[in-house]
Protein backbone atom coordinates (compact mmCIF):
# COMPACT_ATOMS: atom_id res chain seq x y z
CA UNK A 1 0.00 0.00 0.00
CA UNK A 2 3.11 2.39 0.98
CA UNK A 3 6.19 2.14 -0.66
CA UNK A 4 9.14 4.02 0.19
CA UNK A 5 12.20 3.18 -1.85
CA UNK A 6 15.74 4.89 -1.22
CA UNK A 7 13.69 8.04 0.01
CA UNK A 8 16.40 10.89 1.12
CA UNK A 9 15.01 14.62 2.29
CA UNK A 10 17.43 17.01 2.96
CA UNK A 11 16.34 20.33 4.21
CA UNK A 12 18.28 23.83 3.52
CA UNK A 13 18.78 25.68 6.84
CA UNK A 14 18.57 28.97 7.41
CA UNK A 15 22.00 29.81 7.36
CA UNK A 16 22.26 28.05 4.04
CA UNK A 17 23.67 24.92 4.89
CA UNK A 18 21.85 21.90 4.18
CA UNK A 19 20.79 19.26 6.88
CA UNK A 20 19.90 15.57 5.99
CA UNK A 21 17.12 14.65 7.78
CA UNK A 22 15.94 11.09 5.98
CA UNK A 23 18.66 8.76 4.53
CA UNK A 24 17.92 6.09 2.49
CA UNK A 25 15.07 5.05 3.71
CA UNK A 26 13.38 1.99 2.38
CA UNK A 27 9.77 0.46 3.72
CA UNK A 28 6.75 -1.16 2.49
CA UNK A 29 3.82 -0.66 4.01
CA UNK A 30 1.14 -3.41 3.15
CA UNK A 31 -2.93 -2.84 3.19
CA UNK A 32 -4.32 -3.33 6.42
CA UNK A 33 -1.03 -3.15 7.63
CA UNK A 34 -0.17 -1.15 11.31
CA UNK A 35 3.50 -0.44 11.24
CA UNK A 36 4.67 2.05 14.24
CA UNK A 37 8.09 4.39 13.55
CA UNK A 38 10.32 5.21 17.00
CA UNK A 39 13.15 7.01 17.20
CA UNK A 40 14.59 9.94 19.35
CA UNK A 41 13.80 12.89 19.01
CA UNK A 42 14.57 14.83 15.77
CA UNK A 43 14.99 11.40 13.76
CA UNK A 44 12.92 12.57 11.12
CA UNK A 45 10.02 10.44 12.13
CA UNK A 46 7.23 13.78 11.45
CA UNK A 47 9.14 14.53 8.32
CA UNK A 48 8.67 10.88 7.09
CA UNK A 49 5.29 10.81 7.88
CA UNK A 50 4.68 14.22 5.75
CA UNK A 51 6.62 12.45 2.79
CA UNK A 52 4.35 10.37 2.66
CA UNK A 53 1.35 12.70 2.94
CA UNK A 54 2.43 14.28 -0.16
CA UNK A 55 3.26 17.46 2.12
CA UNK A 56 6.46 17.84 1.40
CA UNK A 57 8.47 16.48 -1.46
CA UNK A 58 11.22 13.91 -1.16
CA UNK A 59 15.01 15.18 -2.31
CA UNK A 60 15.83 11.48 -3.44
CA UNK A 61 14.02 8.48 -4.32
CA UNK A 62 10.11 7.61 -4.36
CA UNK A 63 7.08 7.15 -2.52
CA UNK A 64 4.37 5.67 -3.79
CA UNK A 65 0.79 4.70 -2.52
CA UNK A 66 -1.25 2.26 -4.02
CA UNK A 67 1.16 1.81 -6.68
CA UNK A 68 1.01 5.92 -7.68
CA UNK A 69 3.53 8.13 -6.99
CA UNK A 70 2.65 10.75 -4.50
CA UNK A 71 3.42 14.22 -5.84
CA UNK A 72 0.74 16.20 -3.82
CA UNK A 73 -1.71 15.23 -0.80
CA UNK A 74 -3.99 11.97 -2.05
CA UNK A 75 -7.84 11.71 -1.24
CA UNK A 76 -7.16 8.59 0.13
CA UNK A 77 -4.57 9.54 2.78
CA UNK A 78 -5.78 10.89 5.84
CA UNK A 79 -3.75 12.27 8.83
CA UNK A 80 -3.67 12.67 12.39
CA UNK A 81 -1.49 15.39 14.23
CA UNK A 82 -0.19 15.66 17.61
CA UNK A 83 -2.32 18.58 18.42
CA UNK A 84 -6.64 17.49 17.41
CA UNK A 85 -6.10 21.17 15.14
CA UNK A 86 -9.98 21.06 15.53
CA UNK A 87 -11.67 24.30 14.00
CA UNK A 88 -12.29 26.54 16.82
CA UNK A 89 -15.72 27.97 15.15
CA UNK A 90 -16.94 24.34 13.72
CA UNK A 91 -18.92 22.03 16.73
CA UNK A 92 -17.92 18.53 16.33
CA UNK A 93 -19.61 17.17 13.58
CA UNK A 94 -18.34 20.23 11.24
CA UNK A 95 -15.08 19.77 12.62
CA UNK A 96 -15.24 15.80 11.37
CA UNK A 97 -16.80 16.33 8.73
CA UNK A 98 -14.75 19.62 7.76
CA UNK A 99 -11.84 17.46 5.13
CA UNK A 100 -14.66 15.75 2.78
CA UNK A 101 -17.00 19.58 2.55
CA UNK A 102 -13.30 20.88 1.99
CA UNK A 103 -12.86 18.58 -0.61
CA UNK A 104 -15.81 18.71 -2.06
CA UNK A 105 -16.72 15.25 -1.26
CA UNK A 106 -19.53 15.54 1.38
CA UNK A 107 -22.79 13.82 0.23
CA UNK A 108 -26.32 13.61 2.34
CA UNK A 109 -24.60 10.05 3.87
CA UNK A 110 -21.80 12.17 5.48
CA UNK A 111 -23.38 13.33 8.29
CA UNK A 112 -25.00 9.84 9.07
CA UNK A 113 -21.66 8.55 8.52
CA UNK A 114 -20.17 11.07 10.99
CA UNK A 115 -22.49 10.28 13.61
CA UNK A 116 -22.17 6.66 13.55
CA UNK A 117 -18.33 7.13 13.53
CA UNK A 118 -18.42 9.78 16.66
CA UNK A 119 -20.82 7.28 18.73
CA UNK A 120 -18.68 4.31 17.90
CA UNK A 121 -15.39 6.76 19.49
CA UNK A 122 -17.91 7.26 22.88
CA UNK A 123 -18.97 10.79 21.51
CA UNK A 124 -22.52 10.68 21.09
CA UNK A 125 -24.31 13.33 22.32
CA UNK A 126 -21.82 15.66 21.85
CA UNK A 127 -21.97 16.54 17.76
CA UNK A 128 -23.19 20.24 18.74
CA UNK A 129 -20.33 21.00 21.32
CA UNK A 130 -17.61 23.60 20.34
CA UNK A 131 -14.20 22.05 20.97
CA UNK A 132 -12.94 23.97 23.70
CA UNK A 133 -15.95 22.67 25.33
CA UNK A 134 -14.22 18.98 25.12
CA UNK A 135 -11.15 17.49 27.34
CA UNK A 136 -8.22 17.13 25.33
CA UNK A 137 -8.57 13.03 24.79
CA UNK A 138 -12.23 13.78 23.67
CA UNK A 139 -10.81 16.32 21.33
CA UNK A 140 -8.21 13.90 19.64
CA UNK A 141 -11.09 11.51 19.30
CA UNK A 142 -12.71 13.98 17.31
CA UNK A 143 -9.55 14.48 15.37
CA UNK A 144 -9.45 10.43 14.65
CA UNK A 145 -12.76 10.34 13.82
CA UNK A 146 -12.32 13.41 10.86
CA UNK A 147 -9.38 10.95 9.85
CA UNK A 148 -11.63 7.99 9.19
CA UNK A 149 -14.50 9.71 7.94
CA UNK A 150 -12.51 10.16 4.61
CA UNK A 151 -12.24 6.20 4.39
CA UNK A 152 -8.63 6.69 3.97
CA UNK A 153 -6.57 3.67 2.39
CA UNK A 154 -3.62 5.04 4.50
CA UNK A 155 -4.09 6.60 7.58
CA UNK A 156 -0.53 8.68 9.00
CA UNK A 157 -0.63 9.73 12.94
CA UNK A 158 2.01 11.70 13.93
CA UNK A 159 2.26 11.14 17.95
CA UNK A 160 -1.48 11.36 18.18
CA UNK A 161 -1.32 10.90 21.89
CA UNK A 162 1.51 12.52 22.61
CA UNK A 163 -0.49 15.36 24.29
CA UNK A 164 -2.69 13.28 26.27
CA UNK A 165 -1.83 12.06 30.18
CA UNK A 166 -0.73 8.03 30.86
CA UNK A 167 -4.69 7.20 31.38
CA UNK A 168 -6.33 8.20 28.20
CA UNK A 169 -3.43 7.53 26.47
CA UNK A 170 -4.13 3.58 27.29
CA UNK A 171 -7.45 3.90 26.77
CA UNK A 172 -7.15 5.41 23.55
CA UNK A 173 -5.10 3.12 22.08
CA UNK A 174 -6.82 0.57 22.56
CA UNK A 175 -10.10 2.20 21.39
CA UNK A 176 -7.85 3.26 17.97
CA UNK A 177 -7.56 -0.49 17.30
CA UNK A 178 -10.93 -1.08 18.00
CA UNK A 179 -11.86 1.35 15.06
CA UNK A 180 -9.18 0.37 13.14
CA UNK A 181 -9.27 -3.28 12.64
CA UNK A 182 -13.04 -2.41 11.13
CA UNK A 183 -11.18 0.30 8.36
CA UNK A 184 -8.37 -2.14 7.10
CA UNK A 185 -6.25 0.89 6.41
CA UNK A 186 -2.57 0.79 6.03
CA UNK A 187 -1.39 3.10 9.07
CA UNK A 188 1.59 4.46 9.98
CA UNK A 189 1.91 5.85 13.48
CA UNK A 190 4.76 7.81 15.18
CA UNK A 191 5.40 7.59 18.74
CA UNK A 192 8.08 8.19 21.52
CA UNK A 193 6.52 5.56 23.44
CA UNK A 194 8.07 1.73 22.86
CA UNK A 195 5.52 0.36 24.69
CA UNK A 196 2.38 1.78 22.61
CA UNK A 197 4.42 0.98 19.72
CA UNK A 198 4.64 -2.55 20.57
CA UNK A 199 0.80 -2.90 21.74
CA UNK A 200 -0.26 -1.42 18.43
CA UNK A 201 1.87 -2.69 15.51
CA UNK A 202 2.12 -5.53 13.75
CA UNK A 203 5.88 -4.24 12.96
CA UNK A 204 7.82 -1.45 14.60
CA UNK A 205 10.28 0.76 12.49
CA UNK A 206 13.06 1.96 14.84
CA UNK A 207 14.90 4.90 13.39
CA UNK A 208 18.51 6.33 14.30
CA UNK A 209 18.79 9.84 14.09
CA UNK A 210 20.88 12.39 11.91
CA UNK A 211 20.48 11.57 9.42
CA UNK A 212 17.36 9.79 10.20
CA UNK A 213 17.80 6.12 9.06
CA UNK A 214 15.80 2.55 9.70
CA UNK A 215 18.00 1.28 12.20
CA UNK A 216 15.88 -2.13 12.64
CA UNK A 217 12.56 -3.25 12.01
CA UNK A 218 11.01 -5.51 14.62
CA UNK A 219 8.24 -7.79 13.84
CA UNK A 220 5.71 -8.21 17.32
CA UNK A 221 3.60 -11.32 16.63
CA UNK A 222 1.69 -10.69 19.13
CA UNK A 223 -2.36 -12.01 18.11
CA UNK A 224 -4.68 -9.75 17.57
CA UNK A 225 -7.19 -8.32 18.72
CA UNK A 226 -5.00 -6.78 21.28
CA UNK A 227 -5.56 -5.87 25.07
CA UNK A 228 -3.30 -4.82 28.31
CA UNK A 229 -3.24 -8.31 29.15
CA UNK A 230 -0.79 -8.50 26.58
CA UNK A 231 2.13 -6.15 28.29
CA UNK A 232 2.37 -9.32 30.63
CA UNK A 233 3.47 -11.56 28.03
CA UNK A 234 7.43 -12.67 27.05
CA UNK A 235 6.68 -11.67 23.57
CA UNK A 236 5.65 -8.57 24.76
CA UNK A 237 8.89 -7.93 26.46
CA UNK A 238 11.04 -9.14 24.32
CA UNK A 239 10.01 -6.85 21.30
CA UNK A 240 10.14 -4.13 23.91
CA UNK A 241 13.99 -4.96 25.13
CA UNK A 242 14.91 -5.58 21.82
CA UNK A 243 13.86 -1.75 20.32
CA UNK A 244 15.45 -0.69 23.47
CA UNK A 245 18.88 -1.33 22.69
CA UNK A 246 18.64 -0.52 19.46
CA UNK A 247 17.74 2.83 20.34
CA UNK A 248 19.90 3.58 22.91
CA UNK A 249 23.10 1.68 21.61
CA UNK A 250 22.56 4.13 18.99
CA UNK A 251 22.84 6.37 21.16
CA UNK A 252 25.96 5.46 23.06
CA UNK A 253 27.94 5.08 19.60
CA UNK A 254 26.83 8.45 18.78
CA UNK A 255 28.05 9.83 22.15
CA UNK A 256 31.45 8.00 22.06
CA UNK A 257 32.21 9.60 18.45
CA UNK A 258 31.10 12.93 20.00
CA UNK B 1 -25.56 33.53 36.57
CA UNK B 2 -23.18 35.20 38.41
CA UNK B 3 -23.76 38.49 40.41
CA UNK B 4 -23.01 41.22 38.04
CA UNK B 5 -20.18 43.29 38.75
CA UNK B 6 -20.87 47.13 39.54
CA UNK B 7 -17.82 48.22 41.07
CA UNK B 8 -17.18 50.09 37.57
CA UNK B 9 -20.49 52.51 37.48
CA UNK B 10 -19.87 52.88 41.42
CA UNK B 11 -16.50 54.20 40.85
CA UNK B 12 -17.94 56.84 37.46
CA UNK B 13 -20.14 57.87 40.53
CA UNK B 14 -17.89 58.64 43.24
CA UNK B 15 -15.81 60.32 40.66
CA UNK B 16 -18.49 62.63 39.61
CA UNK B 17 -19.79 63.07 43.32
CA UNK B 18 -15.98 64.08 43.86
CA UNK B 19 -15.82 66.20 41.12
CA UNK B 20 -18.98 68.54 42.34
CA UNK B 21 -17.84 68.44 45.70
CA UNK B 22 -14.48 69.91 45.52
CA UNK B 23 -15.92 72.42 42.79
CA UNK B 24 -18.75 73.81 45.35
CA UNK B 25 -16.05 73.07 48.81
CA UNK B 26 -13.18 75.11 46.70
CA UNK B 27 -14.80 77.74 45.28
CA UNK B 28 -13.50 76.78 41.85
CA UNK B 29 -14.60 79.15 39.43
CA UNK B 30 -16.83 78.66 36.30
CA UNK B 31 -14.63 78.63 33.20
CA UNK B 32 -11.56 76.50 34.82
CA UNK B 33 -13.49 73.66 36.05
CA UNK B 34 -17.42 73.58 35.91
CA UNK B 35 -19.47 70.81 38.27
CA UNK B 36 -20.97 68.24 36.94
CA UNK B 37 -24.49 69.83 37.87
CA UNK B 38 -23.53 73.04 36.05
CA UNK B 39 -22.32 71.29 32.69
CA UNK B 40 -25.52 69.38 33.04
CA UNK B 41 -27.80 72.50 33.08
CA UNK B 42 -25.96 74.54 30.62
CA UNK B 43 -26.13 71.49 28.15
CA UNK B 44 -29.74 70.81 28.88
CA UNK B 45 -30.86 74.89 27.58
CA UNK B 46 -29.75 74.20 24.59
CA UNK B 47 -30.15 69.75 23.76
CA UNK B 48 -31.82 70.75 20.12
CA UNK B 49 -28.18 72.07 19.17
CA UNK B 50 -26.52 69.37 20.70
CA UNK B 51 -28.65 67.02 19.68
CA UNK B 52 -27.65 68.17 15.98
CA UNK B 53 -23.70 68.53 16.90
CA UNK B 54 -24.06 64.70 18.18
CA UNK B 55 -25.69 63.48 15.12
CA UNK B 56 -23.64 65.52 12.98
CA UNK B 57 -20.62 63.78 14.33
CA UNK B 58 -21.78 60.43 14.83
CA UNK B 59 -22.52 60.50 11.39
CA UNK B 60 -18.78 61.13 10.46
CA UNK B 61 -17.18 58.36 12.64
CA UNK B 62 -19.82 56.11 11.65
CA UNK B 63 -18.69 56.69 7.96
CA UNK B 64 -14.98 56.64 8.74
CA UNK B 65 -15.39 53.39 11.08
CA UNK B 66 -17.35 51.97 7.61
CA UNK B 67 -14.98 53.11 5.55
CA UNK B 68 -12.03 51.50 7.97
CA UNK B 69 -13.92 48.15 7.93
CA UNK B 70 -14.53 47.60 4.16
CA UNK B 71 -10.87 48.46 3.43
CA UNK B 72 -9.11 47.17 5.80
CA UNK B 73 -10.25 43.62 5.65
CA UNK B 74 -9.00 42.81 2.00
CA UNK B 75 -6.11 45.06 2.67
CA UNK B 76 -5.56 42.77 5.48
CA UNK B 77 -6.17 39.51 3.59
CA UNK B 78 -3.80 40.33 0.90
CA UNK B 79 -0.86 41.61 2.92
CA UNK B 80 -1.32 38.21 4.97
CA UNK B 81 -1.77 35.68 1.30
CA UNK B 82 1.29 37.11 0.27
CA UNK B 83 5.17 38.29 1.80
CA UNK B 84 5.72 40.30 -1.53
CA UNK B 85 2.44 42.36 -1.02
CA UNK B 86 3.27 41.92 2.67
CA UNK B 87 6.67 44.38 1.90
CA UNK B 88 5.12 46.51 -0.82
CA UNK B 89 2.34 47.88 1.87
CA UNK B 90 3.74 47.69 5.22
CA UNK B 91 5.80 50.85 4.60
CA UNK B 92 3.31 52.50 3.01
CA UNK B 93 0.85 51.83 6.22
CA UNK B 94 3.48 52.97 8.33
CA UNK B 95 3.68 56.00 7.11
CA UNK B 96 0.05 57.31 6.89
CA UNK B 97 0.46 56.49 10.47
CA UNK B 98 3.35 58.54 10.79
CA UNK B 99 1.90 61.45 9.64
CA UNK B 100 0.15 62.93 12.55
CA UNK B 101 -3.58 63.23 11.13
CA UNK B 102 -3.76 66.78 12.69
CA UNK B 103 -1.06 68.14 10.23
CA UNK B 104 -2.81 66.47 7.45
CA UNK B 105 -6.64 67.60 8.23
CA UNK B 106 -6.01 70.87 7.00
CA UNK B 107 -3.96 70.08 3.68
CA UNK B 108 -6.77 67.35 3.02
CA UNK B 109 -9.58 70.57 3.56
CA UNK B 110 -7.74 72.59 1.42
CA UNK B 111 -7.53 70.36 -1.36
CA UNK B 112 -11.35 68.28 -1.10
CA UNK B 113 -12.88 71.32 0.55
CA UNK B 114 -14.72 72.15 3.28
CA UNK B 115 -17.32 69.23 3.56
CA UNK B 116 -18.04 65.91 5.07
CA UNK B 117 -15.27 63.81 2.57
CA UNK B 118 -12.24 65.32 4.40
CA UNK B 119 -13.36 64.66 7.69
CA UNK B 120 -14.46 61.09 6.96
CA UNK B 121 -10.86 60.38 5.13
CA UNK B 122 -9.34 62.09 8.45
CA UNK B 123 -11.33 59.48 10.76
CA UNK B 124 -10.80 56.66 8.34
CA UNK B 125 -6.94 56.70 8.37
CA UNK B 126 -6.84 57.48 12.59
CA UNK B 127 -9.05 54.33 12.93
CA UNK B 128 -7.84 51.72 10.04
CA UNK B 129 -4.42 50.84 11.23
CA UNK B 130 -5.05 49.07 14.28
CA UNK B 131 -7.42 47.33 11.92
CA UNK B 132 -5.25 45.96 9.82
CA UNK B 133 -2.53 45.25 11.76
CA UNK B 134 -4.76 43.30 14.09
CA UNK B 135 -6.09 41.34 11.10
CA UNK B 136 -3.02 40.34 9.87
CA UNK B 137 -2.06 38.77 12.53
CA UNK B 138 -5.10 37.31 13.20
CA UNK B 139 -4.97 35.76 9.47
CA UNK B 140 -1.44 34.65 10.11
CA UNK B 141 -2.48 33.35 13.30
CA UNK B 142 -3.83 30.05 12.12
CA UNK B 143 -1.31 27.55 14.10
CA UNK B 144 0.67 25.61 10.81
CA UNK B 145 -1.27 22.38 11.47
CA UNK B 146 -4.19 23.54 10.85
CA UNK B 147 -2.87 25.04 7.55
CA UNK B 148 -1.19 21.42 6.68
CA UNK B 149 -4.87 19.83 7.50
CA UNK B 150 -6.15 22.00 5.01
CA UNK B 151 -3.31 21.15 2.32
CA UNK B 152 -4.04 17.42 3.54
CA UNK B 153 -7.31 18.09 2.16
CA UNK B 154 -6.18 19.45 -1.31
CA UNK B 155 -6.97 22.84 -0.34
CA UNK B 156 -5.43 25.58 -2.48
CA UNK B 157 -4.53 29.11 -1.12
CA UNK B 158 -7.63 30.86 -2.06
CA UNK B 159 -9.59 28.06 -0.20
CA UNK B 160 -7.26 27.79 2.99
CA UNK B 161 -7.61 32.06 3.34
CA UNK B 162 -11.46 31.82 3.29
CA UNK B 163 -12.06 28.40 4.93
CA UNK B 164 -9.37 28.22 7.80
CA UNK B 165 -7.35 31.45 8.32
CA UNK B 166 -10.53 34.12 7.56
CA UNK B 167 -12.41 32.16 10.53
CA UNK B 168 -9.64 31.90 12.79
CA UNK B 169 -8.56 35.80 12.46
CA UNK B 170 -12.49 36.61 13.87
CA UNK B 171 -11.20 37.21 17.58
CA UNK B 172 -8.09 39.24 16.32
CA UNK B 173 -10.33 41.32 13.75
CA UNK B 174 -13.23 42.19 16.56
CA UNK B 175 -9.94 43.06 18.91
CA UNK B 176 -9.02 45.80 15.86
CA UNK B 177 -12.72 46.76 15.49
CA UNK B 178 -12.84 47.46 19.26
CA UNK B 179 -10.08 49.57 18.80
CA UNK B 180 -10.95 50.99 15.97
CA UNK B 181 -14.32 52.10 17.13
CA UNK B 182 -12.95 54.36 19.63
CA UNK B 183 -10.29 55.80 17.29
CA UNK B 184 -13.08 56.29 14.88
CA UNK B 185 -14.65 58.76 17.74
CA UNK B 186 -10.84 60.80 17.97
CA UNK B 187 -10.66 60.83 14.57
CA UNK B 188 -13.97 62.97 13.62
CA UNK B 189 -13.20 65.15 16.55
CA UNK B 190 -9.80 66.13 14.98
CA UNK B 191 -11.31 66.47 11.65
CA UNK B 192 -14.17 68.72 13.38
CA UNK B 193 -11.32 70.76 15.05
CA UNK B 194 -9.75 71.95 11.52
CA UNK B 195 -12.94 71.86 9.47
CA UNK B 196 -16.15 71.75 10.53
CA UNK B 197 -19.42 73.94 11.21
CA UNK B 198 -21.19 71.21 13.07
CA UNK B 199 -20.33 68.64 15.40
CA UNK B 200 -19.24 67.95 18.70
CA UNK B 201 -15.62 69.26 17.86
CA UNK B 202 -16.69 72.13 16.16
CA UNK B 203 -18.94 72.40 19.69
CA UNK B 204 -15.70 72.67 22.25
CA UNK B 205 -13.55 75.12 19.84
CA UNK B 206 -16.30 77.57 19.39
CA UNK B 207 -17.01 77.24 22.78
CA UNK B 208 -14.20 77.33 24.16
CA UNK B 209 -13.70 80.21 22.15
CA UNK B 210 -16.28 82.04 24.32
CA UNK B 211 -15.53 80.99 27.36
CA UNK B 212 -18.48 78.98 27.81
CA UNK B 213 -16.33 75.83 29.55
CA UNK B 214 -19.66 73.72 30.60
CA UNK B 215 -21.16 73.08 27.42
CA UNK B 216 -17.14 72.13 25.90
CA UNK B 217 -17.52 69.46 29.05
CA UNK B 218 -20.64 68.71 28.26
CA UNK B 219 -19.45 67.81 24.49
CA UNK B 220 -16.35 66.09 26.26
CA UNK B 221 -18.57 63.49 27.83
CA UNK B 222 -21.08 62.91 25.27
CA UNK B 223 -17.77 61.63 23.17
CA UNK B 224 -16.54 59.54 26.19
CA UNK B 225 -19.99 58.04 26.02
CA UNK B 226 -20.05 57.62 21.84
CA UNK B 227 -16.70 56.02 22.21
CA UNK B 228 -17.67 53.52 25.31
CA UNK B 229 -21.36 52.75 23.03
CA UNK B 230 -19.91 51.96 19.97
CA UNK B 231 -17.17 49.46 21.67
CA UNK B 232 -19.74 48.03 23.85
CA UNK B 233 -21.62 47.55 20.48
CA UNK B 234 -18.78 46.05 18.88
CA UNK B 235 -18.35 43.36 21.35
CA UNK B 236 -22.08 42.66 21.64
CA UNK B 237 -22.26 41.83 17.66
CA UNK B 238 -19.22 39.22 18.35
CA UNK B 239 -20.91 37.53 20.95
CA UNK B 240 -24.33 37.25 19.24
CA UNK B 241 -23.17 36.69 15.46
CA UNK B 242 -19.45 34.53 16.75
CA UNK B 243 -20.18 33.19 19.94
CA UNK B 244 -17.48 30.97 19.45
CA UNK B 245 -14.65 33.93 19.64
CA UNK B 246 -11.93 33.96 22.27
CA UNK B 247 -12.03 37.59 22.23
CA UNK B 248 -15.34 37.58 23.81
CA UNK B 249 -15.06 34.36 25.90
CA UNK B 250 -17.13 34.40 29.17
CA UNK B 251 -17.97 31.78 31.08
CA UNK B 252 -19.32 28.26 29.11
CA UNK B 253 -22.66 26.70 30.76
CA UNK B 254 -20.96 22.98 31.97
CA UNK B 255 -21.70 20.35 29.32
Amino acid sequence: MILLSGVGKTFRGRDGGRVEALSDITLRVAPGEFVAIVGASGCGKSTLLRLVAGLVPVSLGRVEVGGELVTEPRADTAMVFQAPTLLPWADVLRNVTFPLRLMGKATSRTEEDARALLAKAGLAGFETKLPRELSGGMQQRVAICRALLQQPRVLLMDEPFGALDALTREEMSIELLRIWAETGAAVLFVTHSISEAVLLADRVVVMSPRPGRIADIIEVGLPRPRDFAQEGTPQFHEAAQRIRALIYAKKEVAHGAA
Amino acid sequence: MARPNLSGPIAVILLFVLWEGSVQAFGIREFLLPAPSVIASEAWTIRGAILNHTLATLQTVLLGFAAAVLISLPLAMAIASSPVISAAIYPLLVITQSIPKVALAPILIVALGANEVPRVIVTFLVAFFPLVVASVAGLLAAPPELIELGRACRAGRVQQMLRIRLPYAVPFVFGGLKVAAALSVVGAVVAEFVGADAGLGYLIQTSMAFFRTPLAFAAVVILALMGMTLFALVGLMERILFPWSSSSQTNIPAA
